[in-house]
């Protein structure tokens, strides 16, 4: 497992972590090594432990087995009052009863600040959410939107040396979303924070994270870059959780191969033993419907069935009777389709490039 | 935490507070637990806090059953400094138990004989006399046409039913010298029958020994049983009643004055005792009472009844005392048992 | 690898887990000494002889065998069970017109409906007198029959029972789905099919649970047949007697725990009733609007307005009975009722001493609730403690007043208890008080509590900012008006209540209420009446002026409300 995170020294370092509830596991064998300065997603299903996982480091939901060291100081078993994060709920949690400024100011009146040095801060925050001018306003009267920034501001007025979001875009609507996650990125580049993200949106994770970790059952399946949990998921979970994925059924034939039906693909390596089950995995771009001459590896025969329009690309439904019964989605650029005349019904010839298959042993379900 | 401090001690501040609020008076308090009247209590007290400025009394006041109840039952952990007012068969049993602070006061030789008790020193001391007298409604009963009785059978009458109201004698003191002086002039096995008979004519046993006055004042029932005292009052405040002391003679007890066992303030107490025994105090009393333990204090009460006197029943304190428990065992057995409502 | 692996999920306390556990520990252990000690004493008493020794069921086959006592039973069991098939349908109708139609003035009738909860439960009672008693002004309407017994009792406990019916009738029927009656719009049912197959089965908790409600309050209430009840004994007046009377309590202590009984029913068909109803409202149910029907509405309306002018008909004959000089034979009005000095000992003291007792309740009571609550349902760890907390705050609830008061005798009066010296102060009525009430404030306050983001305390704690600062600068503003709630309940519960204190009052700490009775029990009515009206007045203007001062209030402070 890719635990370390190559460039940056080690902010936060979570290990042999555990977390029951009664008979019920939420967490088991949790490590996990954060960057300092780094923004890392925790993505995976309802349930899968992600939340639970941030309320641990966040010393909500303590753990029952396992340590956390957050910059060099074991924080397993301190209360949440002497841990160093601010943290921002998918509700925003803001003081309904006090304005924008007073939420953003509340833990700074704590510090025996002046007030003049609180009020600079609070200015200097608001304008870093873009928000100067909405200081007076009660919660309220400001959009959802500019709630969760000035939760957000209010989290990072003590420039805490960790900063936890717990879904917090999953409240707003689409258009809100995307801006804000655009924003919370860049703020967070700004600030050089470290952040930790929770999230269920793979989409949203892979536009924002430096890494991802990819949960499931309690369990890290994977942390990688966006580029690595897309391309090389490292298990049948990840393949299929994050983007669109084909799962082949078929054997493995050795080292280096694998047989669909009656096709026998040549893959990069798998360690699956031969003559032993396996998936073959293979996102829906990559199949190839150009310059494929007799010599291209790994080409088969598909009829196309329904096609859906998706924009930049059409999706396509194929049959491909020859690498067995289940259908195949792949896409197909817009420029392709024309070019190639690739409609309904039409038999075509297309390949799969070994460097793009992933295969897994046992059978999805 | 100034702030935690501020909001979780408020409760106990606030605890304090009222506890406290309520004993800050410099002057001498003494407890005393009575069955006086509701108005005799401010005169009295009044007087005697003239007399005596350095203390102050405050009052437990309820009915002579409760009272005497109570003051069994706080006998392991008694609250009272003195009891005065209440039936002296009370005061009795209360030295059977040894619930009582023998004390002769200043001048005791000069009560009338049968009002102090004949023990040296003395256990009680009598403040007056009081027995039982029917008020009669004499405008309810032109009404229903109801002739006015002069003796206790008459209130047998079946034309009464439902007319009749009585105190439970368990509860109240006139209620109880009723019942006894019934169960000493008729002998006991004719009271009971008598007491049956009434029974049937009785619309509601009350509480206190005044209601069935009041209420017969009022017109609610024609005919009250009560005492001679509130009935002289009542009609002095213009009810349409006329007193009643029945021929065959009355029930009467006395209203006596004790100091309780094991009182903090003894000193007060004796002084409370002294100022009762004394004429002063005696005077005051006769503003209510016809009949007073101070020989020659007889200034005549309004409307109270002329032959009072010479109505009373020969009476055995020591009978009442000892059968209390007795009588009020059987009366409740018989009559507070038959709950069904009555038409 | 860190050092720290073991298990246990407990973290280290902080300053706040402390202080947090200090309070929750003081809390709970002032609802200890302050409701289960004493009715643990009180349970063991029932079990004991006059000398304190174990005497197992005797008190009980003794009660059982006299049978002055155990036709109490029946008595207090008829009597419930009449007023409860009384009010109820009473209640359901009027909590109808007011949910389901569209009667005019629905705030008026309303608030006329409530007007019973302000009053101390002799002033219906004592009104009765005036009414139907021997010299009632309409006496005739009870054909001869008296008024003292049972049919005064009944009367009197549905006055006092109907607005408690009508409120949890309302709440039910409001959670209606309209839905179900389109859909049977749709299917043209016809309007008693729809009544029969849909509303009815809708409020059918509602009517379950007010049914129990109105039998307890009637099996415990004492301040009604002790005025009326004549020789008509009930459970009620059979403590009173027994304890005050005859000090006799260890049966006082056994008619104690029979009143438990019902009141202990009502308490867990209440809690199954609301899981249930909870559970009967989706959240995509759309909310029923009621549509005028003129035939209907005006029916409904001449109905409320004939209940509505019997509970003010009572309340102004209470009003007439404190001023008329002397009934029946002197009508001149006179407010020598109101001189209270001359009908009892303690004069106004016990009005001045009640209001005292009311507003210490009011303000310490709304303090400890409110933290209370605050602490189960906000705090942070110490969930044992937590839930301890909030299982002895739900207690009060199926404990009759009566219960509670005598069980403080027993315990705050016995020798060598060291609290013995609160036993006769004023502090001791207000914890007794605010102990007899204590449910309901903490349920609305929890009710509200939880209302608010759990994770203002995450937050609080994140920046590094004690709970009790955030307590104090956004949830105890923010939770305002239910705060105000709870002390308005609280005190005008403290001015009308009589059932608890009557046991444990003296003579500096009489209570209006109390003053009450011993002024009717002597025979002075018309200074009883004064007296309640006066305590109903107090109540009204208290409530009255809330109402005023809370819309202030939500303008001034509640600013960020608006939007």
């Amino acid at each position: 497992m890719k635990a370390l995170s190559a460039s940056r020294p080690p902010y936060l370092t979570i290990s042999g972590l555990e977390k029951r509830f009664g008979g019920f596991t939420a967490l088991t064998g949790i490590d996990l090594v954060i960057g300092e300065g780094e923004f890392v997603c925790f993505l995976g299903p309802s349930g899968c432990g992600k939340t639970t996982l941030l309320r641990a480091i966040a010393g909500l939901e303590p753990q029952t087995r396992g340590s956390i060291v957050q910059g060099g100081r074991d924080i397993s078993r301190l209360p949440p009052s002497q841990r160093d994060y601010g943290i921002v709920f998918q509700s925003y949690a803001l003081f309904p009863n006090l304005t924008a400024a007073e939420n953003i100011a509340y833990g700074l009146v704590n510090r025996r600040m002046s007030r003049s040095a609180i009020d600079a801060r609070v200015a200097e925050l608001m304008t870093l959410i873009g928000m100067l001018g909405s200081g007076p306003k009660y919660p309220s009267q400001l959009s959802g939107g500019q709630q969760q920034r000035v939760a957000l501001a209010r989290a990072l007025a003590t420039s805490p040396g960790l900063l936890l979001l717990d879904e917090p875009l999953s409240a707003l609507d689409a258009r809100v979303r995307l801006r804000l996650r655009g924003e919370i990125k860049e703020l967070q580049r700004r600030l050089g924070v470290t952040t930790i993200m929770v999230t269920h949106d793979q989409e949203e994770a892979i536009s924002v994270a430096d890494r991802i970790v990819v949960m499931d059952h309690g369990r890290i399946e994977q942390v990688g870059t966006p580029d690595e949990i897309y391309r090389q998921p490292a298990s049948l979970f990840v393949a299929g959780f994050v983007g669109t994925m084909n799962f082949l059924p078929g054997r493995s034939i050795g080292p280096a191969g694998v047989r669909l039906g009656g096709v026998d693909l040549v893959v990069r390596r798998t360690t699956v033993a031969a003559g032993a089950d396996c998936t073959v995995c293979a996102r829906p771009e990559d199949f190839i419907v150009r310059n494929i001459g007799p010599e291209t590896p790994n080409t088969f025969a598909a009829t196309i069935g329904d096609t859906e329009f998706l924009g930049p690309v059409v999706r396509a439904r194929l049959e491909a009777p020859a690498l067995g019964d289940t259908p195949i989605l792949a896409d197909f650029s817009l420029n392709a389709v024309t070019d190639l005349d690739l409609l309904s019904g039409r038999a075509i010839r297309m390949a799969l490039p070994e460097d793009r298959i992933r295969v897994f042993a046992g059978r999805s379900s | 935490m100034v702030m935690a401090t501020k909001w979780f001690g408020a409760a106990l501040a606030c605890a304090a507070m009222a506890a406290f609020a309520s004993t800050a008076a410099a002057k001498t308090q003494i407890t005393v637990y009575t069955a006086l009247e509701n108005e005799q209590l401010k005169p009295y007290k009044e007087a005697f806090e003239k007399a005596n400025p350095d203390i102050e009394i405050v009052w437990v006041r309820d009915s002579t059953g409760v009272i005497t109840a109570r003051l069994l039952a706080e006998k392991a952990n008694p609250k009272a400094d003195a009891v005065i007012g209440l039936a002296v068969t009370s005061l009795i049993l209360f030295d059977n138990q040894g619930m009582i602070e023998r004390y002769a006061p200043k001048g005791v030789e000069a009560l009338k004989p049968g009002f102090r008790d004949a023990a040296n020193p003395p256990a009680w001391i009598g403040m007056d006399a009081y027995m039982s007298a029917i008020c009669f409604n004499t405008v309810e009963a032109q009404k229903k046409n109801l002739p006015k009785p002069a003796s206790w059978k008459d209130v047998l009458k079946p034309e009464y039913k439902g007319q009749v109201v009585m105190p439970n004698p368990a509860s109240s003191g006139t209620g109880f010298l009723s019942v006894s002086g019934w169960l000493q002039s008729m002998g006991e096995a004719d009271a009971w029958k008598y007491m049956d008979g009434l029974h049937e004519n009785v619309a509601v046993y009350t509480h206190s020994g005044s209601a069935p006055c009041v209420q017969a004042a009022r017109g609610e029932y024609v005919l009250g049983i009560s005492f001679e005292y509130r009935a002289a009052q009542e009609k002095t405040k213009g009810a349409p009643i006329e007193v009643i002391l029945p021929t065959e003679g009355v029930g009467w007890d006395l209203e006596a004055a004790a100091i309780h066992k094991g009182t903090k303030n003894l000193a007060a107490a004796k002084k409370l005792m002294d100022w009762l025994a004394s004429k002063e105090a005696n005077m005051v009393f006769n503003n209510f009472f016809g009949v007073v333990a101070y020989p020659g204090v007889t200034k005549e009460v309004p409307n109270y009844p002329k032959d009072a006197e010479a109505k009373m029943i020969k009476n055995d304190f020591a009978f009442s005392a000892k059968n209390r428990d007795a009588i009020l065992a059987e009366w409740t057995k018989r009559y507070d048992g038959k709950s069904a409502p009555r038409r | 690898m860190s050092a720290v692996a073991g298990g246990g999920e407990r973290l280290a306390v902080d300053r706040d887990g402390w202080i947090t556990r200090a309070a929750i520990v003081a809390i709970a252990a002032l609802l200890f000494l302050a409701l289960v000690a004493p009715l643990w004493s009180i349970l063991s008493q029932s079990f004991e002889d006059r000398s304190g020794a174990f005497a197992g069921l005797a008190n009980y086959a003794r009660f059982f065998a006299t049978p002055a006592l155990s036709y109490s039973i029946l008595n207090s069991v008829l009597v419930a069970g009449v007023t409860t098939l009384i009010v109820i349908p009473l209640a359901f109708v009027y909590a109808y017109a007011l949910t389901r139609t569209m009667v005019p003035g629905k705030a008026l009738l309303t608030g006329v409906a409530l007007v019973p909860i302000l009053a101390p439960s002799m002033l219906p009672a004592i009104a009765l007198v005036y009414l139907f008693g021997n010299q009632g002004m309409i006496r005739g309407l009870l054909l001869g029959e008296s008024i003292y017994g049972p049919i005064g009792i009944v009367i009197g406990e549905a006055f006092y029972c109907f607005p408690h019916a009508l409120l949890i009738l309302v709440t039910a029927l409001s959670l209606a789905d309209a839905r179900l009656y389109e859909a049977a719009a749709a299917l043209g049912t016809g309007r008693r099919r729809v009544f029969l197959t849909i509303t009815l089965p809708s409020a059918k908790y509602g009517l379950v649970s007010a049914s129990f409600v109105v039998f307890t309050l009637v099996v415990t209430d004492f301040g009604i047949p002790v005025v009326i009840g004549g020789r008509f004994n009930v459970l009620a007046t059979d403590v009173y007697k027994q304890v005050m009377g005859q000090q006799n309590f260890q049966m006082g202590a056994v008619v104690a725990m029979l009143l438990i009984v019902p009141a202990l029913a009502s308490f867990v068909v209440d809690r199954l009733v609301q899981r249930r109803q909870v559970a009967l409202l989706g959240a995509r149910s759309v909310p029923l609007e009621p549509r005028a029907k003129p035939a209907l509405d005006l029916a409904m309306l001449a109905f409320c307005a004939a209940v509505g002018t019997v509970i003010l008909g009572i309340l102004a004959t209470a009003v007439f009975a404190s001023l008329v000089k002397l009934w029946p034979y002197n009508l001149s009005l006179t407010l020598a009722n109101y001189v209270f000095e001359d009908f009892d000992s303690d004069g106004w003291r016990s009005y001045w001493n009640s209001l005292r007792m009311a507003a210490y309740t009011a303000v310490c009571g709304t303090a400890v609730v409110f933290a209370g609550a605050y602490l189960v349902e906000k705090g942070k760890g110490f969930a044992a403690g937590r839930q301890v907390l909030h299982l002895i705050a739900m207690v009060p609830l199926a404990v009759p007043g009566l219960v509670l008061g005598l069980a403080y005798v027993f315990f705050f009066n016995a020798p060598g208890n060291p609290l013995g010296f609160l036993y006769g102060t004023m502090a001791l009525l207000v914890v007794c008080t605010v102990a007899h009430f204590y449910t309901v404030a903490h349920l609305t306050a929890t009710t509200a509590l939880k209302q608010l983001d759990p994770e203002f305390e995450t937050v609080s704690a994140s920046l590094k900012v004690p709970f009790y600062r955030t307590f104090w600068r956004v949830t105890v503003p923010v939770c305002l008006p239910a705060i105000v709630n709870i002390a308005i309940y609280l005190f005008v519960n403290a001015m009308t209540t009589v059932s608890a204190i009557i046991f444990i009052y003296t003579a500096q700490t009489k209570l209006a209420s109390v003053a009450i009775v011993n002024m009717n029990d002597s025979g002075a009515i018309a200074a009883a009446a004064a007296m309640a009206v006066l305590v109903t007045a107090t109540s009204a203007t208290v409530k009255l002026a809330e109402a005023l001062l809370s819309r202030l209030l939500l303008w001034r402070t509640q600013a960020w409300r608006r939007r």
